[in-house]
């Protein structure tokens, strides 16, 4: 079964653009600096629409997170952690952990990660995050 | 709103509750909306209001025959009903109808005539959640609350306590579910659904629904059941998608609308006889006890802990045994209001004595939504 995919609107194209293009793209409020997820063509702290889209660092800690015990479909058999990531340039993202064991053992909160880009379809690739030297 | 205004004149639950395979979601509404007009001894014809979630108000009117001046089809998850009743008592103060019927009727377990539980793949949360494997509730309501945990020392025997101390009310309750005691073992034993939570300390899926109808202060004494005043309201909305929550350690929506309530009632935190807080999983008593402000952040698993919340404690708290022990259909602030209004007439399983003050709080969605109402008997 093919796993579930989002799908891009024009508000969010250049995030999921990014994505397959190996860039996590966040955006920027030119007028008061507050970056922000998810994406749209205003600033929520300001209301300003003079945006940016950048090249976000990939990196965060590891915010929050379940471990599914019962796998959806999609999703293989085995568990597997809903996580949350806050950046380091703020926003929190949900997201998979990737490459370690999905275990409370070895997901520690607070520990770093970085984005790992996992190709889906020829548009879509998905940001997950693996653990990161600090 | 104006304090003890409008009141609560009909009150009922659906017939049967828990496994009811032969009733439809709507034959659900209309069930519990024949009950609660045959306890204000009211006809369809003497609403002119009509109030639900779920289905929409139209689909209600219809199918009961009513021809109202009202509609409110506010629709944000198990707390709908808290704004409706926030709603109503606001319309009928400015005369937008006189009498009004609020319904919920869910085929949670039996999904007979119930639709499904997708979000488009084009929505922020089919964006920006679903390709991550989250399901149904278990694995999204519970998703801020590690952050939680790891922020103020809550363990897990904390997040089954809840669930054990709301047994013990269950055991008082006829109707409830379950009402056999368990212990913190028993829970920590349980089934893992989405570590760190296991399966009792999920809520039930069950079928049922409830029904209120709401009129003015000066017409409630002609009703034949006690009068259950409105005395305060609140209602907020946060975000639809559980990982843009504000702060993972509380609940805006729960800020806001609990302040709102209270400052309306005019009451403090010790004036509060009775509380129900919508329990779809075991943390959510905790965020509620310190987002309305009965704890300081952190301090709601001793006050649960130190029996506070238990049977002889200072604040009986989801006395009907909760989401966790009663029944959950889906969208559960319904039977919180129910039990407040039973507390309020002297009418509930495990009454409150002298109870004069109960507030029923609510959230929607996955922390999407608020809603509070605080009840009174005195006029
Ligand atoms: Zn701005």
């Amino acid at each position: 079964m093919a796993r579930i995919l989002p799908e891009p609107t024009p508000e969010t194209r250049h995030f999921w653009d990014g994505c397959r293009d190996g860039e996590l793209r966040l955006q920027r409020c030119t007028d008061c600096n507050h970056t922000y997820f998810p994406p749209r063509a205003f600033c929520p702290s300001c209301a300003s629409r003079k945006v940016e889209v950048y090249a976000a660092s990939g990196r965060g800690v590891l915010w929050s997170y379940v471990i599914n015990h019962r796998p959806r479909q999609d999703m293989g058999t085995e568990p597997y952690a809903i996580a949350v990531v806050k950046l380091d340039e703020g926003p929190t993202m949900m997201t998979n952990i990737v490459g370690c064991p999905q275990t409370p053992e070895a997901l520690v909160l607070d520990m770093p990660v970085k984005v790992r880009f996992e190709k889906q379809t020829d548009d879509i690739s998905l940001p997950l995050f693996e653990p990161a030297q600090s | 709103m104006k304090q003890n205004s409008v009141a609560v004149v009909g009150a009922a639950e659906t017939t049967k509750m828990g496994k009811i395979p032969d009733v439809s979601v709507i034959g659900l509404h209309a069930d519990a909306a024949l009950n609660a007009m045959a306890d204000a001894g009211l006809k369809p014809s003497d609403i002119d209001g009509v109030a639900t979630a779920g289905i929409s108000p139209v689909e209600l009117a219809h199918y009961l025959g009513i021809k109202p001046t009202y509609a409110d089809g506010t629709s944000v998850g198990g707390c709908s009903f808290m704004l409706h009743v926030r709603h109503a008592a606001a319309a009928i103060n400015a005369g937008l109808a006189k009498t009004i019927l609020i319904t919920h009727g869910e085929s949670g377990r039996s999904r007979v005539g119930a639709g499904g539980f997708g979000r488009a793949p084009s929505s922020l949360m089919g964006q920006f959640e679903m390709p991550y494997g989250v399901t149904s509730p278990p694995t999204m309501f519970t998703v801020p609350v590690l952050r939680y945990m790891k922020t103020y020392g809550v363990t897990e025997e904390d997040l089954a306590n809840v669930a054990v101390v709301q047994r013990e009310w269950a055991a008082l309750n006829p109707r409830a579910s379950f009402k056999d005691p368990i212990t913190v073992d028993d829970v920590l034993n349980s089934p893992m659904i989405a570590w760190p939570f296991r399966m009792l300390m999920c809520c039930l899926v069950t079928d049922g629904g409830g029904a209120l109808i709401l009129t003015s202060a000066d017409r409630a004494r002609d009703f034949p059941q006690k009068p259950v005043y409105v005395l305060g309201t609140g209602e907020s909305v946060e975000t639809p998608m559980v990982s843009q929550m504000y702060d993972f350690t509380s609940s805006t929506a729960f800020k806001i609308s609990g302040k709102k309530a209270f400052d309306e009632a005019g009451i403090t935190h010790a004036d509060v006889d009775h509380l129900m807080i919508y329990d779809a999983f075991a943390h959510l008593p905790l965020y509620g006890l310190e987002d309305l402000g009965f704890c300081k952040p952190g301090e709601a698993k001793d006050f649960i802990r130190e029996r506070n919340t238990a049977i002889g404690g200072k604040l009986p708290l989801n006395t009907n045994g909760g989401g966790l022990s009663y029944m959950h259909s889906g969208m559960y602030g319904m039977y919180a209001l129910q039990e407040s209004v039973r507390q309020m007439r002297g009418t509930a399983a495990a009454q409150v004595k002298d109870a004069r003050i109960s507030i029923a709080h609510g959230v929607g969605g996955m922390f999407a939504a608020s809603g509070t109402i605080v009840f009174t008997n005195r006029s």
